[in-house]
């Protein structure tokens, strides 16, 4: 079999499980949906592995394999094939992807174990998987703007995953909105490309382009800025990023799917796909370097306030989002993508680790509530100090090599580029301190009663209640389950956790300056093309670079041992000190507040304008009242004739007769 | 004899039939008046027939005949069930079909 025949394999799995389970959940029994999902999703990563082994065989210029199943849309001078493209890019995120995934799978087993809507769930884990495969593998954008709305829709269905939980439905509508705003965007920029070129397949496009479009071609500026549009909103960049953290409303398992395997990526894949494009328009890449070190910074600064534990995650997450969008838009293809698989790890890791706690708190997600679980749950301790070692790029630890090759690409480019590395080092800083904030404030300190309670050996029950607005809520269908789960009782769940642990210690290997560089090895024959491909920074201004990166990490740390540790009372005094500050970053910088003038207040009061005077006044008082009224008053007259008396009928008959007689007298 | 006598004659059963028809408000009187009426047309139309020496107006005259006495069925059935529901025998008390 050939790699895209294990291509073909990747997608065929998920899509075979997910009919499977939305078929037949009736008859399964138990948790076997759980682990039919997850079968389908391993299925996934090794067909991702056979690919990847059958790609290596082929010569190095020869690994960008198209394989069409058949014409999707075929005219006369242009066919859209439902095609496929594996080459390393697509590869590498296929494993990144389904590996991630099968572990957070495996995780769901368990953790999803007493909830009403379990089949539900896989089947939408592995439509959600499905959808983000088909995207990455895509090799045209017709397919890649099918499968990327096929994300859209699944992360609405699992956002909204507890479907009578009110604010629950709500996230899952802001996110399909604003990934709507994307789609858009996306289909313009396809739609441009398509005008300009002429074909829609990436290679085609690509080799096209280098001919048609002058450097920062106007149309291709606009193209490749909707393509950006398209990337923001799934990826949670500034402007298009407020749907992020209300996502947190789906389950734990779907937020660390969301944000460490299937779809936040997109928009960084996205990117590096279309990197002959944004090199011939580096003004659109400019943009997005931009944005991407504005989002980095504006996250960072959220997670150091917010006090919900999985949104600091959240936060944390869009932040690292910015660093890859950084690395991709600056042309450090193979360090943005070395981020991503190693913030993947890291984050489906702290995520389950937040997961194990919430579960211990019996759903309860502020951390202001929670505290000294270390000796209550050694195992989620261990792992989640490790996801925050690697997230804060402890020295030695996956996010330390791959979040400083980003940030060292970036000083290479020169120019205007130093500041936007500046502000990645300030943002590492506050990231390595609320990484910390969040282990110092949930495992260390006074034990709460719920970590007493574990401790003696039983897991807290409490009343179920939406952790957003406190309202006591049912453990039906559609609301979470009864039973709460901790990895320390779950084997699943440790099973899922510890390879990622070791993952986010020690992937970092796969790229070491100076040492290894696997990974730039493999992604070559993609980015061989690239404007700067050549122009990577040297070893020393690397390891300068890592070593500026491990002493930011460790001071923050350090800052953060001493601000929750040692000086309890300091937080708040910092918080009165300068509460204009602590407020602005506590209401995340205004953006609903902003959004929610701009464009949701104009458009109900738009609405309420539409409904109180066009419906009522015009379109019921005038056209419907007009005509209505126009009849009414026509057959007044006639109405005035039918007096009911029939001898009045007989003498208008008469009178009526006696002037036909007299016509015709007269007539003749 | 001239056939203008039996117009006039006819014109005098029609006014007076048609008289009663619009001054009666008792039902059966109306009804009476009418058949007043249809038979003055009847009249012309025999005289018509006279003058012209061919049987036409008669036949004419002849499905009138039978037009009235089905007439005269239905209005009589009309008058009954008004009875039998004790209803006013009023035609000016039937003024359902006021619009």
């Amino acid at each position: 079999m050939s790699a895209t025949s294990f291509g073909w394999l990747v997608l065929a799995f998920p899509l075979a499980g997910l009919l499977v389970i939305a078929l037949a959940w009736r008859v399964l029994p138990g948790r076997s949906a759980g682990w039919i999902g997850s079968a389908a999703i391993l299925g996934s990563f090794l067909s991702s592995i056979a690919a990847l082994i059958d790609l290596q065989d082929h010569a190095e210029n020869n690994r960008q394999l198209v394989d069409s199943a058949w014409t999707y849309a075929s005219t006369a001078d242009f066919n859209v094939d439902l095609a496929i493209l594996v080459d390393p890019l697509s590869v590498f995120m296929c494993l990144v992807v389904s590996g991630v995934s099968f572990l957070i799978h495996v995780y769901s087993v368990a953790y999803m174990g007493g909830d009403r809507g379990y089949a539900r769930f896989f089947a939408y884990l592995n439509y959600f998987v499905f959808s983000m495969l088909l995207l990455v593998l895509a090799a045209n954008f017709v397919l890649l703007i099918v499968g990327w709305a096929f994300v859209g829709a699944a992360s609405y269905l699992l956002i909204s995953f507890w479907y009578r939980r009110g604010t629950a439905t709500y996230a899952g509508i802001k996110a399909f909105v604003m990934n709507v705003i994307g789609d858009v965007g996306l289909v313009i920029a396809a739609f441009l490309l398509l005008r300009e070129t002429g074909q829609l397949d990436y290679l085609g496009v690509f080799e096209a382009a280098q001919d048609e479009f002058s450097r920062n071609d106007g149309t291709l500026v606009a193209a490749c800025l909707l393509i950006l549009v398209g990337a923001f909103a799934k990826s949670a960049q500034l402007p298009l990023h407020t749907w992020l953290p209300d996502a947190m409303e789906g389950p734990t398992p779907v937020s660390a799917l969301i944000h460490a395997a299937t779809m936040v990526t997109a928009g960084v894949y996205l990117i590096a796909r279309c990197f002959p494009l944004f090199e011939l328009a580096p003004t659109a890449a400019d943009v997005s370097a931009i944005i991407g070190t504005l989002t980095l910074l504006m996250a960072a600064s959220i997670a150091l306030v917010v006090t919900d534990l999985k949104r600091v995650i959240a936060y944390s997450t869009m932040s690292q989002i910015g660093y890859m969008v950084l690395g991709v838009s600056v042309g450090a293809y193979g360090a943005g993508l070395f981020h991503l698989m190693t913030h993947a790890f890291f984050k489906a890791l702290l995520f389950m680790g937040a997961g194990s706690v919430i579960g211990a708190m019996a759903g309860i997600q502020d951390m202001d509530r929670m505290g000294g679980f270390k000796r209550a749950m050694p195992f989620t301790f261990v792992t989640f100090a490790i996801g925050a070692l690697a997230l804060a790029a402890f020295p030695l630890t996956a996010g330390f090599f791959s979040k400083d090759e980003v940030l060292a690409f970036t000083i290479n480019r020169g120019g205007g580029f130093w500041v936007l590395a500046i502000v990645g080092y300030l943002a590492a800083a506050a990231t390595a301190f609320y990484a910390f904030r969040m282990v110092f404030r949930v495992f260390y300190g006074e034990a709460v009663p719920e970590a007493n309670e574990l401790e003696g050996g039983h897991v807290a029950h409490g009343e179920p209640v939406n952790p957003m607005t406190g309202e006591s809520e049912d453990t039906d269908v559609g609301f979470p389950g009864p039973e709460h789960h901790i990895a320390e009782r779950s084997l699943p769940m440790k099973v899922a956790m510890a390879p990622l642990a070791v993952l986010a210690l020690v992937a970092g290997v796969v790229a070491v300056p100076g040492v290894t560089d696997t990974l730039e090895t493999f992604l070559d024959p993609t980015f061989e093309s690239s404007r700067y491909h050549d122009t990577a920074p040297t070893e020393g201004s690397e390891l300068i670079g890592l070593g500026i990166g491990g002493l930011i990490s460790l001071t923050a740390i350090g800052a953060a041992f001493v601000v929750y540790l040692r000086r309890r009372g300091l937080t708040l005094e910092l918080r009165d000190r300068f509460a204009r500050v602590h407020g602005f970053l506590a209401h995340k910088w205004y953006f609903d507040e902003l959004y929610d003038a701009v464009f949701v207040r104009p458009m109900a009061t738009l609405g309420t304008f539409g409904r109180r005077v066009i419906e009522t006044d015009f379109v019921q008082g005038f056209i419907v009242g007009g005509t209505t009224g126009i009849v009414r008053a026509g057959t007044s007259f006639a109405r005035a004739i039918q007096t009911g008396f029939l001898r009045a009928y007989a003498l208008l008959l008469l009178f009526g007769v006696a002037a036909l007689v007299l016509y015709f007298l007269i007539a003749s | 004899m001239d056939v203008v006598w039996f117009l006039v004659l006819s014109a005098f059963i029609f006014v007076i039939g048609a008289a009663g028809v619009l001054t009666r408000r008792n039902p059966l009187v109306v009804l009476l008046c009418l058949e007043l009426m249809l038979n003055a047309g009847n009249l012309a139309l025999i005289a018509f027939s006279r003058m012209h020496g061919d049987g036409d107006g008669q036949i004419f005259a002849l499905i009138v005949m039978v037009i009235a006495a089905c007439e005269v069925v239905i209005g009589l059935g009309i008058i009954v069930a008004m009875y039998r529901r004790r209803l006013p025998i009023d035609v000016d008390e039937m003024s359902e079909l006021r619009g």
